[in-house]
């Protein structure tokens, strides 16, 4: 909570970032949705589309590219979705989905989260 | 409560077999120890992102808005524990006050529970936090972050609380890695225990 950059941000510039749009649309991206890029960034692209490139060349949440970015969650949202939208980033779907809408998390999923923090 | 922001350079990249991101939140009043808990088991520096609210509190879903000179953001801090092949934790410490609800609602979707981190000196500070918490369903557990010795015991400190017998209680210290793994596998346990004896 002691780094507020944003705070003095000028909000014309995340305007001009998200070229003005406000929403993501459909997308129901997560904060921990993993993405991964599909092509390497393209001559001409804005900057925050290749910067997102570039960082997904391996899978990465989109909290994380938010905090790589220095913009806020919603915004690299939108931009995400300009690069689903045109196939040259990608999100990684579990091998297995969750089970419906249960409100308890998945027993094998705690069982390997278990194992992995006691290894830790 | 220092924000240390990686270097994108050193930043180890996941797995490129990676493919779930889970979700812990530790929620707590300003200064008990957030960042330090999440730094203590992290696999990376804490990374810290913000989000954009308005001066209201409430979330802005049209970034046209942004323009609105009211609008403020909140930042929060986050780390991760890669689990396995596919699947990836991630830590987050979210600020415990009223006016962050907005926030809160993002962080605790889908996330596998929260840990509600208190400072014995400032307990009404964890008062929200575990309304809310318990009006949601959201299986938690409460660590003690104890910065002396001293102070009111555990049992003190659920009645103060009110917490029910069934949430797991715990004194622990932020700074530890050994202290702060057995918060989270208590917390990982106490959401084997709810599974199993759900229908």
């Amino acid at each position: 909570m002691s780094r507020r950059p944003l705070d003095d941000e000028n909000p014309d510039r995340l305007y001009t970032v998200t070229g003005g749009r406000g929403d993501a649309g459909d997308l129901d991206l997560d904060l921990v949705t993993l993405v991964v890029a599909e092509f390497e960034p393209a001559a001409g692209m804005q900057s925050e589309h290749v910067r997102i490139l570039e960082l997904s060349r391996r899978p990465i949440a989109v909290v994380e590219l938010a905090a790589e970015l220095r913009l806020p969650v919603s915004v690299v949202k939108i931009l995400i979705g300009d690069l689903l939208d045109t196939g040259r980033l990608s999100l990684r779907r579990p091998s297995a989905p969750p089970s419906g809408k249960t409100r308890l998390p998945d027993m094998e999923i705690l069982k390997q989260v278990l194992i992995g923090l006691e290894s830790l | 409560m220092d924000s240390r922001v990686s270097d994108p350079a050193v930043r180890t990249p996941l797995d490129s077999t990676a493919t779930t991101g889970l979700k812990i939140v530790v929620v707590g009043g300003f200064g008990v120890g957030k960042t330090s808990l999440v730094g203590s088991v992290s696999e990376i520096s804490p990374l810290s992102t913000e989000e954009i609210m308005t001066q209201a509190g409430v979330g802005v879903d049209d970034i046209g808005k942004v323009r609105d000179k009211r609008t403020t953001t909140v930042a929060f801090d986050f780390g991760r524990i890669t689990i396995g092949p596919e699947h990836v934790l991630y830590l987050f410490g979210a600020p415990g006050q009223e006016r962050f609800w907005f926030l809160w609602d993002q962080l605790f979707a889908g996330s596998l529970g929260a840990v509600v981190l208190v400072d014995t000196r400032r307990l009404e500070d964890s008062w929200y936090a575990i309304d809310r918490l318990e009006h949601h369903g959201m299986p938690f557990v409460v660590a003690v972050n104890r910065f002396e010795d001293r102070g009111p015991s555990l049992a003190q400190v659920r009645d103060a609380l009110s917490l029910s017998p069934d949430v797991p209680l715990l004194d622990c210290d932020a700074r530890q890695r050994e202290s702060c793994k057995l918060v989270l596998i208590t917390l990982v346990r106490h959401l084997t225990r709810l599974s199993e004896h759900s229908p």
